[in-house]
């Protein structure tokens, strides 16, 4: 049997996340890899959980409350003053949810990205308004029920990450809560990158998607499985999978194991998969083009 | 050896020139008339390498005080600048840099706020910012802009005090009005303004903390009032500040500044650049034997309540000119000076007067001093330079 090392020692035990949070295996995983000269940025969101109430922290690094729409914005402050300081060990990392990043949060987001500060934003992508309660937001996907949209969400999931792929930032990728090596090596290349570099992860909720808390991971693995969430990586302009599943399973499982979906039949299933698995290909014909 | 130069400036490039001086390490900002230029400057500073300094050009001005709070919290000394709407945008985040305790220092350079838009001066912008926790001063003129810079950063950076200051000067009237300025050596900025050091840094990697988080009723109330004694403190350390400036700089300045007020029945009230025409139009109207004075607010945040009381406490009338309209009330000025003299001070006016940049002149200034001299008392605010107005 595989022996796992104990990961997440940069996070004080007894943090009040739901059960099965992904989002908080996630912020262990990362901080592993960024260690103590980091500073974390969050918004009001499930990541400021971890931020903490009152006097309590439940990070081992110094952190920042931000403003909903503005981590990136207050990274961007945080990196030059370290820059003119002649510091130059500190990780400065914004770690927000989807409605943080994809809705509120995208013009700081964009700015900070175009300016090219030095900063990793860590998206936990949870496909809704969580904190709050499981309302829409941008990342939703269609047919995805939430509080703000009984009936199933009408349109698509705004794909941020290709809006930063067409801005040209010096390291982009996404990754999942279900391949945590996976996410660590994505990590540590960003934290080795002199610029702005954005890893998009999608983080399974128990508690907003309606399945049982032990399921996370496996959850995480079946959207990945299924092709609908390839793993890759941009490094300059170069793409990259960094996860090839060796046969696509069918999305139905993913779907149906979830209680959010019920608006979907099965012939929008058909549609979903037929989508997932030309994209798929699409992403590996430009794995092989752009690799060899 | 003078410890200055003589320079003809206009607001906006005596307080880029006052920024420099103060040796600012981080400058974040978006362009917004009439600041523009303030920012233009100090960007052309950086860029020749005069100024040792970065300089983010933030997509928004929202983003622009979020970059400088996030700056400041590293230990830098943090600069931005904005006005009007570019002030509104930042609201939300004016209470984050107060409540985190933070020395930024943003002056605002003061036009009105839309709805109809307007690119000319009043007062509205900053108004909108008055219970937010920034200390806020109002200049008269370039010179004055230029020193709030410097004696705002050793006021905010004062232990006593760590809060951050606004201080404002009067769009186009005092930002683009070219004025004789004298600028001090840097030498003496440096002996005057040593750079800034926290005794406790808010990042530490020994001993992390989270800086601003949710807090419960069991915490909320003695954060606020926290701030508050640091607000209270400002009434101390204001007045050692200013006079530590002029013992370098020979230029005295006060929270309040009373002229000609010592036998006067009616002392008008009021801050920025009117305050020089007010000046004058008291001295026409001593010409014609009237008896009136004038009260010059500097610090409107905190509001030096037991001082402008002393100054009132002894005219018949107060006549408070507000650059702002106060809708729904009247102007925040007069609300100020009515609670400083409650309850048994002499009897208040309230005027407004130059909102969306119409010249408040000697002849408006003219008829408040009549209108007061000659009504027993107003129920209402009294809108000065209204076109078919009581006054016109």
């Amino acid at each position: 049997m595989k022996e796992y090392p104990v990961i997440g020692q940069m996070l004080h035990n007894g943090l009040t996340t739901c059960e099965g949070c992904s989002m908080e295996i996630v912020a262990r995983a990362m901080l592993d890899i960024l260690g103590p000269r980091t500073v974390m940025l969050t918004p009001p969101s499930c990541s400021a959980i971890l931020t903490g109430a009152g006097l309590e922290t439940g990070w081992k690094v110094p952190s920042f409350m931000s403003n909903l729409e503005a981590v990136a914005a207050y990274a961007s402050g945080i990196s030059e003053a370290y820059a003119i300081l002649g510091v130059e060990d500190v990780n400065v990392v914004g770690f927000a949810g989807d409605g943080g990043t994809v809705d509120i949060g995208l013009q700081a987001l964009s700015g900070a990205v175009e300016r090219g500060h030095r900063f990793i934003y860590v998206c936990y992508d949870n496909e809704a308004y969580m904190n709050t309660g499981i309302q829409r937001s941008g990342a939703t996907p269609p047919g995805a029920w939430t509080t703000t949209t009984p009936s199933g969400k009408i349109g698509p999931k705004k794909d941020v990450v290709a809006m930063l792929a067409a801005q040209g930032i010096p390291y982009l990728a996404t990754a999942s809560a279900g391949f945590i090596e996976d996410f660590q090596r994505k990590v540590r290349k960003a934290k080795d990158i002199d610029g702005p570099a954005y890893i998009h992860v999608h983080a399974p909720c128990p508690t907003g998607w309606r399945f049982a808390p032990r399921q996370t991971v496996n959850m995480a693995r079946l959207a990945v499985n299924s092709g609908l969430w390839p793993l890759f990586e941009i490094t300059g302009h170069r793409f990259r999978l960094t996860y090839r599943p060796k046969q696509l399973l069918p999305v139905g499982e993913y779907f149906r194991s979830q209680g959010r979906f019920s608006s979907l039949d099965d012939s929008a299933l058909d549609l979903v998969e037929k989508e997932a698995r030309d994209s798929y290909e699409r992403l590996l014909k430009r794995h092989e083009e752009e690799n060899g | 050896m003078t410890g200055h130069k003589y320079m003809a400036l206009d607001g906006n490039a005596a307080v880029a020139l006052g920024a420099a001086l103060c040796r600012v390490q981080v400058v974040a900002a978006y362009p917004i008339t009439p600041q523009t230029p303030i920012v233009e400057r100090l960007a052309s500073e950086i860029s020749s390498g005069k100024l040792k300094a970065r300089y983010i050009n933030a997509e928004s001005e929202h983003s622009a005080l979020c970059a400088t709070i996030g700056a400041s919290l590293t230990g830098a000394r943090a600069f931005t600048a904005t006005a009007s709407a570019g002030l509104a945008l930042m609201h939300e985040v004016t209470g984050v840099a107060a409540g985190t305790r933070l020395p930024i220092v943003m002056p605002v350079v003061n036009r009105a706020l839309p709805s109809p838009w307007s690119l000319w001066c009043d007062h509205s912008d900053a108004m909108g910012e008055r219970d937010q926790g920034w200390i806020q001063l109002f200049a008269q003129n370039a010179q004055e802009a230029l020193d709030f810079i410097i004696i705002s950063y050793r006021l905010a950076e004062d232990e006593r005090v760590l809060l951050p200051v606004m201080p404002s000067l009067d769009g186009f009237f005092t930002s683009h009005t070219v004025q004789g300025v004298k600028v001090p050596d840097q030498e003496l900025v440096d002996v005057f303004l040593p750079p800034y050091r926290r005794s406790k840094p808010y990042f530490d990697f020994n001993e992390p903390a989270a800086i601003n988080p949710l807090t419960t009723p069991d915490v909320f109330t003695e954060a606020k009032r926290g701030h508050q004694v640091a607000m209270e403190n400002v009434r101390k350390v204001l007045p050692e500040v200013f006079g530590l400036f002029a013992q370098h700089f020979k230029r005295a300045y006060s929270p309040i500044t009373p002229y000609r007020i010592e036998d006067a029945e009616i002392i008008l009230v009021c801050m920025g650049s009117m305050v020089g025409t007010v000046k004058h139009t008291v001295d026409l109207l001593r010409g014609q034997g009237l008896k009136v004075g004038l009260l010059k607010i500097t610090a409107f945040r905190p509001f030096f309540k037991t001082e402008v009381r002393e100054c009132l406490k002894y005219a018949e009338r107060v006549a408070v000119i507000d650059r702002s309209a106060g809708l729904g009330s009247e102007g925040p000025l007069s609300l100020e000076v009515k609670a400083a003299l409650y309850p048994d001070g002499p009897a208040v006016y309230s005027f407004s007067a130059g909102l969306g940049g119409r010249d408040v002149t000697p002849r408006t200034i003219e008829k408040i001093v009549k209108y007061t001299a000659t009504h027993k008392s107003t129920q209402d605010p009294v809108w000065a330079d209204l076109k078919g107005g009581v006054l016109d």
